[in-house]
């Protein structure tokens, strides 16, 4: 054969089509994933994601750690909002266990996780509008992710990987100087919100980017198993918060904010307005805080305080007893569901009694969002699913597991 | 409450059930699987929000070694009702795939076929999604080694891009 013969077989096979690898390493892929794109020109007729460049199998892992030693593994999930992943998991392993939690760690956690939810749309919006080349908009923002950090460190010793939650409760109590900081931030991120809004929402480059690019129904958005702002955008007011409460959700006063179009501009408009509605939340959780145990006091589930174990007799076996054997599970099945910053993150764990969980699923918000990827970004242009990729929130470590 | 509409109208079908900490739960043969959806989706679960896999490697039903479930959740939108459906299968047993209903099932369902690999019946594209195309054995299997066995499990695979073939 030829050199001809093949370069004429393979423009036989191929048409005018090009194919473009976006990733694993492009800036906009947000994390190791990739695409495979096929264009004509400028548009795009088919896109292909490659996923799995991050999984570290997770799942796997889980069955052979005990309960306690998994929730560092959850923050590795959706990174940028570590604690909504630690949050959601130890709400399922307590649902497993029948424990209720104190107020104060309740109120406790209501408050970092909207918090952590600020962080998360604070990223997504700063970070498409730099893809999209409005570079501005996510310096101003990121000075309140800063706070929202500065305030993560204090109460869990760090910034990203918090592990702030424990099964029954949470590693430790907020520090002085948590609460006053947390107050200023309220009042200045209130107004960088206002500065976004101004940068972008009626600016008309913005527009013309983002409006009608992924635009999807409400019924579509459904069968593709879209959760979280995206659903939202699409029309569907489904929010776990609202709809399931959990951890007192239910006595807070917040609004769902819905769009109508489901296009990169909406899920934008969703996501600024809901986190006006995490700053409200703030708030009402600020209002309430009182002081008060911050773990539940059942030495079958939570460690004793140190002092004690140095202390004590019954504290030092009761120690010994949940490191080395772990607590007593029952022998049973949950499915629980949080609203993470990207939609419903569900924990499904099968537990046969033992230390360890028999199976431990995490139901990813991003991945059934990812995988319509496709029908997204067809007949669209380059620069278009990029924007798309963007509104999407994917997060490459959640996505993999 | 959807499960006594199911015995209402598809009366014996349920082989097994259990209600624990408030989630309710399931089981129904093989050969009603897709009669079960058909009624589920009617009554207004159109949300399918995962489809996961549990592998029991001893298990016997009636003799019979029946090792994994197939564990499929649904939301109800309108009334906030969730379901857990589970479907036991045997190794190699082939599941009816849901992808022309739930496009939401394209995904999942290549993910329990790579770390599981549990084959589904009419799915258009049926290939690993997290791990490569020759990777050896199925991850979330109970006999599959936490360290992936030895440290050469790349032993034996072809190249990483089959051929070409890939994408």
């Amino acid at each position: 054969m030829t050199m001809d013969s093949i370069a004429m077989t393979r423009q036989a096979l191929d048409g005018d089509k090009m194919i473009v690898n976006m990733g694993p390493s492009h800036p906009t892929t947000h994390g190791t994933l990739r695409i495979v794109l096929e264009l004509e020109g400028e548009t795009i007729t088919k896109a292909t994601p490659e996923i799995g460049y991050l999984h570290r199998g997770v799942e796997k892992l889980g069955e052979s750690l005990s309960y306690q030693q998994f929730i560092p593994l959850t923050d590795r999930l959706n990174y940028t909002s570590s604690i909504l992943n630690n949050v959601g998991y130890t709400v399922a392993v307590e649902k497993l266990m029948d424990v209720k939690i104190p107020r104060r760690a309740e109120l406790i956690r209501v408050m970092v996780s909207e918090l952590a939810r600020i962080g998360d749309h604070i990223i997504c919006v700063g970070i498409n509008a730099v893809d999209i080349g409005a570079f501005t908009a996510f310096l101003y923002l990121f000075k309140q992710r800063e706070t929202i950090y500065d305030l993560f460190e204090m109460a869990a010793g760090q910034r990203l990987h918090t592990s702030f939650t424990r099964i029954g409760g949470l590693f430790r109590d907020i520090p002085e100087g948590f609460v006053p900081l947390a107050e200023r931030f309220l009042v200045e991120c209130e107004a960088a919100i206002d500065e976004l809004e101004r940068l972008l929402t009626h600016n008309p480059i913005w527009h013309d980017r983002t409006k009608g690019v992924g635009a999807i129904t409400a019924e579509e958005a459904i069968n593709w198993g879209y959760t979280g702002p995206c659903l939202r955008a699409a029309g569907v007011p489904q929010d776990l918060r609202k709809a399931q409460p959990y951890l007192g959700y239910e006595t807070y006063e917040f609004d769902v904010p819905v769009g109508t179009t489901g296009d990169v501009f909406d899920r934008y408009l969703v996501r600024v307005e809901e986190m006006r509605q995490s700053l409200r939340i703030i708030r009402q959780v600020l209002d309430r805080l009182e002081p008060g145990p911050i773990i539940v006091d059942d030495p079958k589930v939570a460690l004793p305080p140190k002092e004690k174990v140095y202390t004590r007799m019954e504290s030092l076996i009761h120690h010994f007893k949940l490191i080395m054997h772990g607590m007593e599970m029952p022998v049973g099945e949950v499915y629980s569901a949080t609203e993470a910053a990207n939609g419903e993150l569900g924990f499904y764990i099968v537990s046969d009694g033992g230390k360890n969980p028999y199976r431990i699923r995490v139901r990813p918000p991003c991945l059934p969002i990812f995988s319509s990827f496709d029908t997204q970004v067809k007949g669209c242009l380059i620069a278009d699913a990029v924007a798309v990729l963007g509104a999407m929130n994917i997060i490459a470590g959640e996505l993999d597991r | 409450m959807v499960i006594e509409q199911i015995d209402a109208q598809m009366p014996g079908v349920i082989a097994d059930r259990h209600a624990f900490r408030g989630d309710q739960t399931i089981v129904v043969p093989k050969a009603e699987f897709l009669a079960v959806v058909d009624l589920l989706h009617r009554e207004g679960f159109q949300f399918l929000v995962d489809i996961t896999a549990v592998d029991w490697p001893e298990r016997e039903v009636d003799g019979k070694p029946v090792r994994f479930d197939v564990v499929y959740h649904w939301l109800n939108l309108a009334s906030q009702e969730r379901l857990r459906l589970k479907v036991a299968v045997a190794d190699g047993e082939a599941m009816p795939s849901l992808v022309s209903r739930f496009k939401t099932a394209d995904w999942f369902e290549r993910e329990v076929f790579d770390l599981f690999g549990i084959p589904f019946e009419g799915h258009p594209d049926l290939r690993r999604l997290l791990l490569w195309d020759d990777f050896p054995g199925h991850a979330l299997r109970k006999d599959f080694p936490l360290d992936g066995g030895d440290p050469f499990c790349m032993e034996g695979c072809t190249s990483p891009y089959n051929n070409g073939s890939r994408g």
